[in-house]
């Protein structure tokens, strides 16, 4: 029963941040000089006064700030995010068509910065002061400090001019033809270097993590017992130790998850990645206001969402979370 | 009844096909040629939506009554011929018999008539039809346009992606100012030109294919085109370098395009771009403080130094424009005042307009600018300026909406400012320097300029038939405005074309990639 209380509170905790972020950013974009009118007479190559007007109303603009504010807050109750004004299509579908892409790149560099960096912070914590250890440190610090546009275009120079393995941008190589299995590979082939340089971001932080907390649980009592009783150095740190140390890693992954549109910006721009960060880039230029807001509202769902699975995968770990039912 | 171009009608088809018998290689049929857009595109109807994005895809898509050569002489398209009353109130347009849309119906007057009415009422450069009154359609094939006043401008107007021929049957089932949000701009779009959609990605790809009853006999070569859509110039400079596109328009770094100039199998050119008229000037407005003296704004000119902006900041990819017209174009005046350096002038001028060194600053003013490709400009005006004791503050911009804003509203002192030139110098020149478009919004004459001569010779030029008359106006004008100017003319802006030696006959007309590329082939 408390669960469920629980899970209710945090519903509504959500809705009411929901609303916060749609009301709050609706009214900043509109405190903001000029409109999208300004951006499609811009994509248009100029236009003159009458025309803008008649684009303003034809799009409501030109209606006092509470009535659009009303109207729109009115369509998101019904499920309805809107039309984009500068695409000409419902925000939903922009949205549906892009979330894709950016989940593909997104989940798998987590995943693999995720796994990589627990392995890499365990080894590196079994021997603190080996070079292997030192190593990982260096590819930590690297990868967090250096910008991913910068590592993008060099990896793009070296791998995609250079060295011809990788293709420069896009998601998919239109002019190739085959059943599922060859797209899919075009697909994973298209995915490489996008992957690894916000894979590279991510992998700083899950490393330098696993390795900190290892080294704390390696030094605690009951490891010092478990290996008094006689086990091997592999069993204590895989089986007791690792599972231990996991939920602080747990937890960042999750937290990580309101990274997944803003880290994904940058990448998705250097590769030009199909996916919602480009487009939420492109819509902010643009002054798109329902396609920001809608962007913004899937985001805040994704955290959501994000936040419950690492709750759910803490329980796994971690009996002590949420034990008593 | 005077026939403009008659000699040149008779060999209709001719024409076009000497052009490219003069390319020794005979053009191969077949392939798949990839380029690139560096946006997206908004809409790919292009009698709704102008501009250089929808351009390319819009005049693969859909036909206009003419097409140019590289030399601005109008050629045959969708009207094999066409006539110019003697007083120049009616344009008759012969259209070909065999024209068909996409989806196999034939392209009749009616929709010539549809077209303009469509485009009257959602385009935004006005002026291009405006004398239009009405279209006559006296059979199929023959499509009238009754003017108010002689329209000169309407040669060009009709080219390009200008003046797109949509399908009545498709587009005419909403009210005509509904069709800029019709569901069929951007799925199962339906022209005559000589490409069809196979599928439109909005972020990814455009992809086109061969229209085979395309009605020029053997034409397009290409089978397929297949237009990526990759916004970081970077990455679209590496995919030219290592082949995975062929070709590319518009790309204006100079940075990338010395760059690509040096590798070995891409041609790197400015050509193209003559129509579209892109330049580049310092605005300046001339209702606001010391800016209202010609004096004042004479001086900054002699202290601004174009080739500083020219040679450090383009790199040499630029070259200088010094009227409001394109260098390119026929009615370009090269013989205008041109502002050589000279700061002891500069400061002389501002002594006379009673603007003494006071301390070691004179008066302060802003400059503006829209985009972020541009501000080196304004942190050089503010340096050059420092010189003459004109303190300069650079006012950025959050984002162009409010750029356009203070501009629209002309709210600003200085600013940089890029505007194109759109074709005749009706569409796209006119509105910054006659007086009745004063403050209309961003692209207006934001300068607050009002010379009576000069609203006088545009608007002579407008109706003027005969073309050495109407250099002659144009002439004028840009001496008028070079000699007080309202902008400080720098710089045509570097567009340039990039393909590789696989591309055979690139579009380097004057319209660039927003003509079709029917003539476009791969090589082996």
């Amino acid at each position: 029963m408390a669960f469920l209380q629980k899970f209710l509170i945090r519903t509504l905790y959500a809705v009411i941040l929901l609303a916060a972020v749609l009301v709050l950013n609706f009214s900043m974009m509109h405190l903001a000089p000029g409109d999208v009118a300004d951006t499609i007479s811009q994509s248009m190559g100029g236009a003159d006064e009458e025309v803008l007007a008649q684009i303003r109303a034809d799009y409501g603009l030109d209606q006092p700030f509470l009535v659009q504010l009303g109207r729109y807050m009115g369509n998101v109750l019904q499920f309805n995010l809107g039309y984009s004004f500068f695409y000409n299509a419902p925000v939903t579908d922009l949205i549906l068509e892009r979330l894709p892409a950016t989940l593909l790149l997104v989940f798998t560099a987590q995943i693999l910065a995720l796994g990589i960096g627990v392995v890499l912070g365990v080894i590196s914590a079994r021997r603190p002061n080996g070079i292997a250890s030192h190593f990982v440190t260096m590819l930590a610090l690297f990868g967090y400090s250096a910008p991913v546009f910068w590592t993008g275009i060099l990896l793009l120079i070296a791998f995609s001019l250079k060295i011809q393995w990788f293709p420069v941008a896009g998601m998919r190589d239109v002019t190739i033809e085959g059943g599922f299995f060859t797209h899919a590979l075009d697909v994973a082939r298209h995915l490489v270097l996008p992957v690894i340089t916000l894979g590279s971001l991510f992998l700083a932080l899950y490393s330098r993590l696993a390795r900190a907390t290892m080294m704390e649980v390696l030094g605690s009592d009951y490891v010092r017992t478990a290996k008094a009783k006689g086990l091997t150095e592999r069993e204590v740190v895989y089986k007791h130790a690792l599972k231990n140390s996991l939920s602080p890693v747990i937890t960042l992954a999750g937290l990580q998850f309101s990274a997944v549109i803003s880290g994904a910006v940058l990448v998705e721009a250097v590769f030009s990645w199909p996916g919602l960060g480009t487009l939420a880039f492109q819509s902010i230029i643009a002054r798109d206001t329902p396609t920001i807001l809608g962007i913004l509202f899937f985001s805040a769902l994704v955290v959501i969402a994000g936040n419950l699975l690492t709750d759910l995968a803490l329980r796994l770990v971690d009996p002590r979370v949420g034990g008593k039912r | 009844m005077r026939t403009l171009f008659k000699g040149l009608m008779t060999a209709t088809a001719l024409a076009s096909m000497m052009a490219t018998s003069a390319i020794a290689e005979e053009p191969k049929q077949g392939g798949t040629l990839v380029t690139v857009l560096g946006t997206n595109v908004r809409n790919l109807n292009s009698a709704v939506q102008s501009g250089i994005v929808t351009g390319f895809p819009g005049a693969q898509l859909f036909a206009s009554p003419l097409r140019y050569d590289e030399n601005w002489t109008p050629q045959p398209y969708l009207a094999e011929s066409w006539e110019v009353s003697e007083d120049g109130l009616k344009v008759t347009l012969n259209l070909v018999k065999n024209a068909k849309f996409h989806d196999g119906t034939p392209l009749t007057s009616k929709d010539v008539a549809f077209s303009v009415d469509v485009i009257k009422a959602n385009h935004p450069f006005k002026a291009m039809f405006a004398p239009v009154t009405s279209v006559d359609t006296p059979d199929d094939y023959t499509a009238v346009l009754n003017l108010s006043q002689p329209h000169p401008a309407l040669m060009l107007a009709m080219s390009g992606q200008l003046m797109s021929i949509i399908p009545q049957h498709i587009y005419g089932d909403v009210p005509v100012e509904e069709v800029k949000t019709h569901p069929r701009n951007n799925e199962d779009v339906v022209g005559s030109g000589p490409f069809k959609l196979t599928e439109f990605a909005n972020g990814q790809h455009v992809i086109l294919e061969r229209f085979d009853d395309f009605f020029i006999e053997g034409r397009p070569y290409l089978d397929k085109i297949v237009m990526r859509i990759i916004p970081d110039p970077a990455a679209r400079a590496i995919a030219y370098e290592n082949g995975e596109v062929h070709m590319g328009a518009f790309e204006l770094l100079p940075r990338i395009i010395n760059r690509l100039k040096k590798v070995d199998n891409l041609t790197v050119t400015p050509d193209g771009y003559g129509a579209v008229g892109p330049l580049d000037w310092l605005a300046m407005n001339t209702q606001r403080g010391p800016l209202k003296d010609v004096r004042v704004r004479k001086a900054i000119a002699y202290a601004v130094d174009k080739n500083f902006v020219l040679k450090a900041l383009m790199q040499g990819t630029a070259v200088e424009s010094k009227t409001g017209i394109h260098p390119d174009s026929p009615f370009y005046n090269a013989d205008v005042e041109a502002y050589e350096v000279d700061l002891d002038k500069a400061r002389a001028l501002l002594d006379e307009a009673g603007y003494p060194m006071d301390g070691d600053s004179r008066f302060s003013l802003t400059i503006d600018f829209g985009w972020a490709d541009v501000k080196p400009q304004t942190e050089y005006v503010k340096a050059a300026l420092k010189k003459v004791g004109i303190d300069v503050q650079v006012r950025a911009s959050a984002d162009f909406p409010t750029w356009a804003k203070r501009m629209g509203e002309m709210d600003f002192d200085m600013s940089w400012d890029s505007v194109f030139n759109w074709g005749d110098p009706v569409i796209g020149v006119q509105r910054t320097y006659i007086s009745s478009n004063i403050g209309k919004g961003v692209w207006s004459n934001t300068q607050g300029y009002s010379n009576e001569r000069v609203d006088e010779l545009l608007e002579m030029a407008a109706v003027e038939t005969d073309k050495d008359k109407r250099k002659a106006l144009y002439d004028e004008f840009q001496t008028i405005i070079a000699d007080e100017l309202p902008v400080y003319h720098i710089n045509a802006l570097p567009y340039h074309t990039v393909y590789n030696d696989k591309v055979g006959n690139p579009p380097l007309g004057i319209w660039g990639t927003s003509t079709p590329i029917d003539m476009t082939y791969l090589k082996d």
